[in-house]
C-alpha cells in the first residue's frame, strides 16, 4: 500500500453530453514515470485538471498517498504535493526566471511574509541549484516573458519542481520544441527529476519519446484507459496500433 | 539601494524646508502627501491589474472617520484620529473587499464605482450622521492634551504627514519586495500559475485591498484635518479617477511614483489657478494622455531616466 | 390609488427613456468595441449642449418654434458625425488591445478635457430651453393630466428598442456587429472591415448619449456636472443589465427610474441613493448583471 502514490477511482466528468472521462482507473506507484497517450480529445489533459483539481469531477474519486484530494480547489492539491507543468509553460511574464522559481520556493514555504524580501540568500541559493539542475543557470536574471519557447518549458517545470512535489504532471513536455531538441530536453527532465525524486505522469505525442523514457504508458481512449503496461508490450496490442498509433 | 535611499531622503528633506522658502506650499502639499498616500493605494491594486474606480471612497471614508470622530465620539487627539481613521478604512477595505477581489478587469474597476456611489450618495444624503451636503466641520485637534492655534498645528501637521510618508513608505517597501508582494503582481501575469504554487489568489488580492484602502485612510484623515472640513465630493466617482490618474502620472513603479505625481498635479494646480482655472481639467488630461502614450512609467520613470539610473525591464507598468 | 400611480409610473418611464438613451450607448460601444467609455456622459451633456443653445437660437432668431423639434435629432447627429470618428480614429483605437487600466484612463482623460472644452464654450451658467415641452403642452384622460412630451419620449425610447433590434438583426451593418460582437477574431479572418466596424459603433453610441441629452433639454436646464452625473448612472443600467446587453439596458433603465421615483415618494433623502443601491443589490447577487455573463478563465 505504501507503494501507490496516486490512485484515481471510477473518475466521470462530462462536457456537454461528451464524456471526457467516463469510469477512469489509474493507479501510480512512487519512483514511477509513467506516459498518459491517446488520440486529441480522448481525455488526457482532463485527467490531468481532475487531478489538479481544475476540474470536478461528476462522480468517482482521487487520493494522493492516504489523503483524499477528490475536488479540493487547485491550490490545496498543490499545497498536498502535486505540482504541474502546462502544455503552453505558465509563467510570471514580467519577473526574471530565478524570481518565478524563488517565489514557488516561497509559496511552499508560506507565503504570508509581509516584510521579509523574497529575494533571500537561502531562497537564491535553492533557486539557483535548481536551474543548474535544469541547465537555466545562465538564464536566471532573464525576465521569464522573454525567454525562448523551448527554455520556457524548462523553467515552467523548474517552477513546477521548486514546490519539492511527490508528483509532477507534465502536459506534452516537449510539444513546441523542435525535433532535434526533444531528446535533450527530456535527458535534462529525467535527470532532475530522478536527482530530486520526483514520480512523473507525461502526457505525450510522440512515441519515440515514450519508448525511451517511460517505465510503463497508459494508453487514453474516448475517456477511459483502453491499455497499459510496458511501452513494448502495449505498441504490440492491435487495439492501440489501430486507435492510437494509427496503423491498422 | 544606497542610492535610491540618499535620493529619497533628499526629496524629503526638500518637502521638509520648501515651505520655509514658500509658506503657502504647507498647504498644498500637505493635501498633495494626503492625496498621494490615496495614489499609493490605488498604485498597489495596479500591480495586479486592477483598475478601482472607487478608491477616493476610502479615502472619503478616512476623513469621515476623523471628522465623525472628533465631532460626534469627542476624541480630540490628532494621533488618536489618524490611528483610528486608518483603522476604520482598512476595515472596510476588507469589508468591501471580501466581495470585491473575487472580480477582474472592468468589473473590478465597475464596481469599486458602484460600491463608492453608494458611499458618496449616502454621505451626502445622511444628515444626521454626515450632515448632508454640507459636509462636517473638524476642529483643530488636540495634541497629546496641548491645545495648538490652527497655524501651529497646520505646521506639526505638515511634518507628521512627511514621517508618515518616510514611515509608511518603507513598510510598502518592504511589503512589495516580499513573496506577498511579489504574489500581488503574479496575480496579474499569470493567476493561473499563482493558484497552481499552492497560494490563493483572493487572499493576496485581499490583503493588498486592505492595506491599499488603509493608505487611502491615511490621506483622507490627514486631509480632514488639515482642510477642517469633509465634503461627500471627497468619494465622487471623478475624485477616483483623478487617483488612478495621480498614480499613473508619477509612476506605479515604486513607492515615489505617486507622491511625485501628486505633489507635480497641486503645484500646477495651484500655479494654474491663476491663469488658466477653466482648462484646469482639460491641462490634466491632456498631461495624462502625454504620459500615456510617452511615458508609460510615469513621471518617476522619466526621473530615473534623467538621473541615469538604469531601467529595470520586470517593473510592473500598464 | 390609479390617481397617483399612474403619473408616477409616467414620470419613472419618462426618466427611464432618457437614461436609456445613455446606458444603451455605453452597452454597444462596449459590447463592439470591449471599451468602457468612461467619456460617454460628456457626450450627453454636449447634445443636451448643442441641443439647447440650437433651440434658443431658433426661437431667438424668429423661427417657427416647430423647428426645434427636428433641432434636438440633427444636434444630436452633428454631435455625433462631428466627435464620433474623430474621437474613434484618434484617442480610441490607440487603446484597442491595451490594458483595461490605460482604456479606462485614455476615456478619463477624454472626460477630463471635454468637461473643460464644456465650460469654454457653453460657459457655467444653466442653460434651459423648453419650448418643445411647451408646444406640445398637456392631455387629460380620466381626469389624469399628462405631459405629451412625456409620452413622447416613453415612445421614443420604444421605438429606439425595436429599432435597434431590427438593425442588429436585419440590417447588413447591424449583423456585421453582431458578428463582430460574437468573435472578433473569426469576423476579421472572414474579412469583416472589424475597424470600420469599431467606428461605427462608437459613433452610434455617441449618437444614442447625444439625443438622449438632447430630448432632455425640453424636460430640464444643463449646467456644468451634468456629464459626470449622467456617466454614473448610465454605468448603473449597463451594469445592471449586463454590459453588452440593449435589452438589458432596457430593462434596468425601468428598475433604476422606479427605484428612484419610488424613493423621491416614499424616502425622499435617499432617491440619489436609490440607483445605486439597486445596482449594488444586483451586482451582490448577480455581479455581471441581470442578462450578462463574465468571461471565464482558459488554460
Amino acid at each position: 500500500m505504501s507503494d501507490v502514490l496516486l490512485k484515481a477511482e471510477n473518475l466521470e466528468v462530462a462536457f456537454g453530453g461528451v464524456k471526457a472521462a467516463d469510469g477512469v482507473n489509474l493507479t501510480l506507484n512512487k519512483g514511477e514515470f509513467v506516459a498518459i497517450i491517446g488520440p486529441n480529445g480522448s481525455g488526457k489533459t482532463t485527467f490531468l485538471n481532475l487531478c489538479t483539481g481544475y476540474i470536478r469531477p461528476v462522480s468517482g474519486h482521487v487520493w494522493l498517498g492516504d489523503k483524499e484530494i477528490t475536488r479540493m480547489a487547485p491550490r490545496q492539491i498543490a499545497r498536498r504535493g502535486i505540482a504541474r507543468a502546462f502544455q503552453i509553460p505558465q509563467l510570471f511574464t514580467d519577473h526574471t526566471v530565478v524570481e518565478n522559481v524563488m517565489l514557488a520556493i516561497a509559496s511552499r514555504e508560506g507565503i504570508w511574509q509581509a516584510l521579509r524580501p523574497l529575494d533571500r540568500r537561502e531562497y537564491r541559493a535553492e533557486a539557483l541549484e535548481l536551474l543548474e539542475l535544469l541547465n537555466l543557470r545562465d538564464h536566471a536574471e532573464t525576465i521569464a516573458g522573454t525567454l525562448p519557447e523551448g527554455l520556457r518549458k524548462l523553467a515552467d517545470v523548474t517552477v513546477a519542481m521548486a514546490l519539492r512535489p511527490q508528483l509532477l504532471l507534465l502536459d506534452e513536455p516537449t510539444s513546441g520544441v523542435s525535433a532535434l531538441e526533444r531528446f535533450p530536453l527530456m535527458d535534462t527532465l529525467m535527470k532532475a527529476m530522478k536527482a530530486r525524486g520526483v514520480t512523473a505522469l507525461f502526457v505525450e505525442h510522440d512515441m519515440e519519446i515514450v519508448e525511451n523514457y517511460a517505465d510503463r504508458v497508459v494508453v487514453w481512449n474516448a475517456g477511459t484507459v483502453m491499455a497499459e503496461g510496458a511501452p513494448a508490450e502495449v505498441m504490440k496490442d492491435p487495439r492501440v496500433l489501430e486507435n492510437v498509433v494509427g496503423v491498422a | 539601494m544606497k542610492r535610491s535611499a540618499l535620493v529619497t531622503a533628499a526629496a524629503l528633506l526638500i518637502l521638509a524646508l520648501a515651505p520655509l522658502a514658500l509658506p503657502f506650499l504647507q498647504f498644498v502639499l500637505t493635501i498633495a502627501i494626503a492625496k498621494g498616500f490615496a495614489a499609493l493605494g490605488v498604485a498597489l491594486l495596479l500591480r495586479a491589474g486592477l483598475i478601482s474606480l472607487g478608491h477616493a471612497m476610502f479615502y472619503a471614508i478616512g476623513a469621515y472617520a476623523a471628522a465623525f470622530m472628533a465631532t460626534t465620539l469627542g476624541i480630540t487627539d490628532f494621533a488618536l484620529l489618524i490611528i483610528g481613521s486608518t483603522a476604520i478604512s482598512a476595515f472596510f477595505g476588507v469589508l468591501f473587499g471580501l466581495f470585491l477581489v473575487r472580480y477582474r478587469a472592468i468589473f473590478f474597476a465597475m464596481l469599486n464605482l458602484a460600491v463608492s456611489m453608494v458611499i458618496y450618495a449616502l454621505a451626502s444624503k445622511l444628515y444626521g450622521i454626515t450632515g448632508g451636503t454640507d459636509g462636517l466641520r473638524v476642529a483643530v485637534p488636540t495634541v497629546f492634551g496641548m491645545t495648538l492655534e490652527k497655524s501651529s498645528f497646520d505646521g506639526l501637521l505638515y511634518y507628521t504627514a512627511i514621517v508618515l510618508v518616510a514611515l509608511l513608505g518603507y513598510l510598502v517597501h518592504r511589503y512589495l519586495k516580499s513573496p506577498l508582494g511579489h504574489a500581488l503582481s503574479a496575480v496579474h501575469s499569470n493567476e493561473v500559475r499563482l493558484e497552481y504554487l499552492g497560494v490563493s489568489a483572493w487572499s493576496t488580492l485581499l490583503t493588498a485591498y486592505g492595506i491599499s484602502a488603509a493608505l487611502a485612510g491615511v490621506g483622507g484623515a490627514i486631509a480632514a484635518l488639515s482642510i477642517g472640513h469633509v465634503l461627500p465630493e471627497f468619494a465622487f466617482w471623478t475624485e477616483s479617477g483623478h487617483l488612478v490618474l495621480t498614480a499613473v502620472l508619477g509612476g506605479i513603479a515604486g513607492i515615489a511614483g505617486p507622491f511625485l505625481g501628486s505633489v507635480f498635479l497641486e503645484i500646477v494646480h495651484t500655479v494654474a489657478v491663476g491663469y488658466a482655472a477653466e482648462a484646469w481639467n482639460m491641462i490634466v488630461g491632456i498631461a495624462l494622455l502625454v504620459v500615456i502614450f510617452f511615458l508609460p512609467r510615469g513621471l518617476f520613470g522619466l526621473f530615473e531616466r534623467l538621473v541615469g539610473r538604469k531601467s529595470t525591464d520586470g517593473e510592473p507598468t500598464l | 390609488m390609479l390617481q397617483t400611480l399612474i403619473p408616477l409610473a409616467v414620470d419613472a418611464l419618462a426618466n427611464a427613456a432618457l437614461i436609456f438613451f445613455v446606458a444603451v450607448g455605453l452597452t454597444l460601444v462596449f459590447s463592439v468595441l470591449r471599451i468602457l467609455n468612461v467619456a460617454h456622459g460628456s457626450f450627453y451633456s454636449i447634445g443636451a449642449y448643442v441641443a439647447a443653445s440650437v433651440g434658443l437660437w431658433i426661437v431667438g432668431a424668429g423661427l417657427p418654434d416647430w423647428l426645434t423639434f427636428p433641432a434636438l435629432f440633427l444636434s444630436a447627429a452633428v454631435v455625433a458625425a462631428i466627435l464620433g470618428p474623430l474621437l474613434e480614429k484618434t484617442l480610441v483605437s490607440w487603446t484597442y488591445g491595451k490594458s483595461e487600466a490605460v482604456q479606462v484612463l485614455v476615456t478619463f482623460a477624454l472626460f477630463l478635457i471635454l468637461e473643460d472644452l464644456q465650460r469654454i464654450v457653453f460657459g457655467v451658467q444653466s442653460v434651459y430651453q423648453d419650448t418643445p415641452m411647451a408646444m406640445l403642452g398637456i392631455s387629460e384622460i380620466g381626469g389624469i393630466v399628462y405631459l405629451n412630451y412625456q409620452l413622447l419620449l416613453i415612445g421614443f425610447a420604444a421605438a429606439l428598442l425595436i429599432a435597434l433590434r431590427i438593425f442588429i438583426t436585419r440590417s447588413r451593418t447591424g449583423r456585421l456587429l453582431a458578428a463582430v460582437v460574437a468573435d472578433r477574431e473569426v469576423s476579421e479572418a472572414l474579412g469583416i472591415d472589424t475597424k470600420r466596424m469599431f467606428m461605427i459603433a462608437f459613433t452610434l453610441g455617441v449618437f444614442l448619449a447625444a439625443l438622449g441629452g438632447a430630448l432632455a433639454t425640453p424636460t430640464t436646464g444643463v449646467s456644468p456636472g451634468l456629464g459626470a452625473d449622467t456617466m454614473v448612472l448610465a454605468f448603473a443600467v449597463a451594469a445592471i443589465g449586463g454590459l453588452g446587453q440593449v435589452e438589458g439596458a432596457a430593462i434596468a433603465s425601468v428598475i433604476v427610474a422606479a427605484a428612484k421615483v419610488l424613493a423621491i415618494y416614499f424616502a425622499p433623502s435617499l432617491d440619489a441613493v436609490a440607483p445605486y443601491l439597486v445596482m449594488l443589490a444586483v451586482l451582490l447577487v448577480k455581479p455581471y448583471g441581470l442578462f450578462g455573463s463574465g468571461s471565464t478563465r482558459k488554460i
